[in-house]
């Protein structure tokens, strides 16, 4: 087998988080490569320096007919191909033009022509029997539809040939059926000499096409073996941690009332329900309708035209910079914005209880800042996370939502927090915890678990294992 | 068959012409003439240049608050140093068009908000426009000034003139691979930029041709005027964007339509006529324009709803 891309050492930091932990890796010409993980176990970082959006900190990039220094460009002169799980199509432009714009070499006279010829063909190749013209606008499509051009695009042959297509959870808006079709082609491009490296939670899917399987784990490479070598159980088994769980004080019996509540949408699943007191965890895969579900709690919970007097919940923003911190104000005021109706009368402000109300925060979370009135952004991350904590806590909102709200925060507050929240739930606060790290998940003392947007399992006590969440996160059946 | 977005855009606004045209022949059957045609279009190439310099802005997610100055300003190199040094004043326009090109690819680069920069482009080019004539003046070039009095034979030379920059301006908006490397970017600009575009590149280009509609405006509108004014084209800002979003063309997303904005900026022209034909008095003009634009564009908003609810 010849190699066509290698990664040697590969080592990626981000910040303190170290994504990538010296990988080393070879693909090669006629197989397909199955990548399976958790969350945060480096695969979409992988796929960045192999595709050359990302040069690592350390180690190396070396591709079969290509000198010099790894890039986009590098990588699609020699034909790898990625397709990304979030849509990379112009909506606004037909078919056919985005074909254009995808594949440089159709350019001159008549390349409408020309590019609609190759995405049809391209389309006819790997999903026979679909409906969709050249001509038509990407945004008028359904989300399946915009998969298959895309998927079909990278496929597809303008003069130069794809070598290696690298497959981010390609199936993720495609019904059996189509995922059946995709599957097929690439068995049968990777029998025609191509490389195909696939990630997908469906394990059903890696198992029965990728003919090598690696598994990731906190940036390096926890198991890599032919694919004949793992069953459904032993690959759930390679993703999950050696060191069995620790104990923790968990409450057993759940007897409050319940405070929250979802019936199942129209999408099915399970309910979901919270009772008082209670911290319930939502898992699995990132992205997977847990912070959807969080929107709707809210929304349930919020008015929608005016401010209630007495709030029901209390949200924590993950992403801080997208909604949760105000970048210009100062920490105090970012603390008490969450409260401000608790702290004014008859419409005024008063100044010196939002201070000592500050204050008061500033001391039982440790916020670590000389001066609450420094803008917000003076603060390092997780100071930045604890004032939005204050912000939640400091409300009379009994619920408190949160959405993945440790992400960049160090393990000294993450541990200041954990005591803070159990603390709280003790004397009745509710939390819904959404949280992409295995740790925290078992610290709640129920956790439901999220595939493709609804809930597959619910987990309670002893039973929430790190096993029990993966193997719920990942489908077995295709 | 089901109506496309596209087609759906575009209706609207042609509609919107045809009722304006309708009231105009109800209240004044004189005008339904070659003369009548020509006083009502004869400002219509200037005002049709002049969105679609602000659309191909809009294509790219921007948006342009400097065209009514930018244009005035070409009003007075026309009126001036294209008459008396014709060289410098080509030389002028160039470099106008250039500025607009490196100011694409400074948003771009620095990743600035257009909004802002235009905004403060637009005193650039008023204070440069007062510079060169500090009171209206000046004399159109004379191939110009014929140009835009020639009376061709049966239709209008302001109807003929914007039919021809209509359709020049959709072979390259809508069919060339420039055009759809434009709207590309107003449609997904990391994943142009993923295929391996230069998107700075792209975007100075897509300025540059903003500005060269930009001194087509203002020189066919120094033909018409046959003199120059600093301030003759400041309304030209709102009645662009308003023309360009009525016929069609979208804030986010480089949805765009060059045939619907030609048509936007026909209906608001036409409706300054009816409003004086109905002896609106002038102050309410305006006021009249807006509502024409918010019930379009509320016909646009209920007609989109009945789509997606499809």
């Amino acid at each position: 087998m010849t190699a066509l891309v290698e990664v040697t050492g590969a080592r990626v930091r981000f910040g303190e988080v170290v994504a990538l932990d010296g990988v080393s890796l070879t693909v090669a010409a006629g197989e397909c490569l199955g990548l399976v993980g958790h969350n945060g176990a480096g695969k979409s970082t992988l796929v960045n320096v192999l595709n050359g959006g990302l040069a690592p900190t350390e180690g190396a990039v070396r591709a079969s007919g290509h000198d010099g220094d790894w890039s986009i460009a590098a990588a699609r002169a020699i034909g790898l191909r990625s397709v990304f799980q979030e849509l990379s199509l112009c909506p606004n432009l037909t078919v056919a033009e985005n074909a254009r714009l995808m594949h440089r070499s159709l350019s001159g006279r008549g390349w409408r022509r020309r590019a609609g010829d190759v995405a049809r063909a391209a389309l006819d190749m790997v999903f026979p029997g679909h409906r969709i013209e050249p001509r038509m606008q990407v945004g008028s499509l359904s989300i399946a539809e915009r998969q298959m051009v895309e998927i079909a695009m990278a496929f597809a042959d303008a003069g130069i040939a794809p070598r290696l297509v690298i497959l981010d959870e390609p199936t993720s808006s495609l019904d059996a059926g189509l995922a059946e079709q995709l599957l097929a082609h690439v068995r049968r491009f990777v029998a025609g000499g191509g490389a195909v490296i696939l990630i997908t939670h469906i394990l059903g899917e890696i198992l029965s096409t990728a003919t090598r399987i690696v598994v990731m784990k906190d940036g390096r490479i926890a198991a890599e073996r032919p694919a004949q070598a793992f069953t459904h159980a032993t690959l759930v088994d390679a993703m999950g941690s050696p060191a069995g769980d620790q104990d923790r004080s968990r409450r057993t019996a759940q007897t409050g009332a319940a405070v929250l509540s979802l019936p199942a949408g129209a999408r099915g699943g399970g309910d979901f329900t919270v009772r008082k007191g209670e911290v319930v965890g939502l898992a699995g895969l990132a992205g997977h309708g847990q912070t959807r579900m969080l929107h709707a709690l809210h929304d349930l919970k919020t008015p929608q035209w005016w401010p209630a007097r007495d709030p029901q919940v209390a949200f924590v923003a993950g992403d801080r910079r997208v909604n949760g911190t105000f970048d210009v104000w100062s920490i105090l005021r970012n603390i008490s914005i969450g409260t401000l109706s608790d702290l004014s009368r008859r419409g005024w402000i008063d100044r010196r209880a939002e201070a000592a109300r500050g204050r008061e925060w500033q001391s039982r979370i440790a916020i670590r800042t000389p001066d609450l009135n420094l803008p917000i952004l003076s603060l390092s991350g997780g100071n930045q996370q604890k004032a939005l904590f204050a912000r939640a806590l400091s409300s009379r909102a009994p619920v408190v939502l949160m959405d993945d709200p440790m992400r960049g925060v160090d393990v000294g507050t993450k541990q200041e927090v954990y005591a803070m929240i159990r603390a709280e739930a003790k004397v009745g606060r509710t939390f819904v915890w959404y949280s992409t790290e295995m740790d925290e998940i078992t610290l709640c003392d129920r956790v439901y678990v999220f595939r493709d947007g609804v809930i597959v399992a619910e987990l309670e006590g002893d039973a929430i294992t790190e096993a029990n969440v993966l193997s719920a996160s990942f489908a077995g059946a295709a | 068959m089901r109506l496309s977005s596209d087609a759906l855009r575009l209706i609207l606004p042609v509609l919107a012409l045809a009722v304006l045209l309708g009231t105009v022949f109800w209240l004044r059957p004189n005008t339904m003439g070659y003369t009548g045609l020509h006083l009502l279009f004869k400002l219509a190439l200037p005002i049709a240049l002049a969105t679609l310099s602000q659309m191909v802005i809009l294509a790219v997610n921007d948006i342009d608050l400097s065209t009514g100055p930018f244009v005035s300003f070409v009003t007075c190199v026309t009126a001036t140093f294209l008459v008396d040094t014709p060289a410098l004043g080509v030389l002028i326009l160039l470099a106008a068009i250039a500025a607009y090109a490196a100011l694409g690819m400074i948003i771009a680069w620095r990743q600035l908000p257009a909004i802002v920069v235009t905004l403060g482009m637009s005193f650039v080019w008023s204070g440069l426009a007062v510079l060169m004539l500090p009171s209206p003046g000046g004399t159109a070039p004379a191939w110009i000034a014929a140009l835009t009095g020639w009376r061709p034979p049966l239709v209008p030379f302001g109807v003929l003139s914007t039919v021809v920059v209509m359709v020049l301006a959709h072979l390259l908006i809508m069919r060339s691979t420039l055009g759809v490397l434009i709207r590309g970017i107003g449609g997904n600009e990391r994943s142009v930029a993923r295929a391996g575009w230069s998107v700075l590149r792209a975007r100075g280009i897509a300025y540059a041709i903003a500005g060269a509609f930009g001194v087509l405006s203002g020189m066919s509108l120094t033909g018409i005027m046959t003199s120059g004014d600093a301030n003759m084209a400041v309304n030209y800002t709102l009645l662009s964007i308003a023309g360009a979003i009525l016929g069609g063309c979208e804030f986010m997303g480089g949805k765009v339509s060059p045939i619907g904005a030609v048509f936007g900026a026909a209906t608001l022209l036409l409706a300054t006529s009816v409003f004086t034909f109905l002896r609106v008095p002038p102050d309410w003009q305006i006021g009249a324009q807006g509502m024409i634009l918010i019930a379009v564009l509320a016909l646009r908003i209920a007609l989109g709803r009945g789509e997606a609810s499809r």
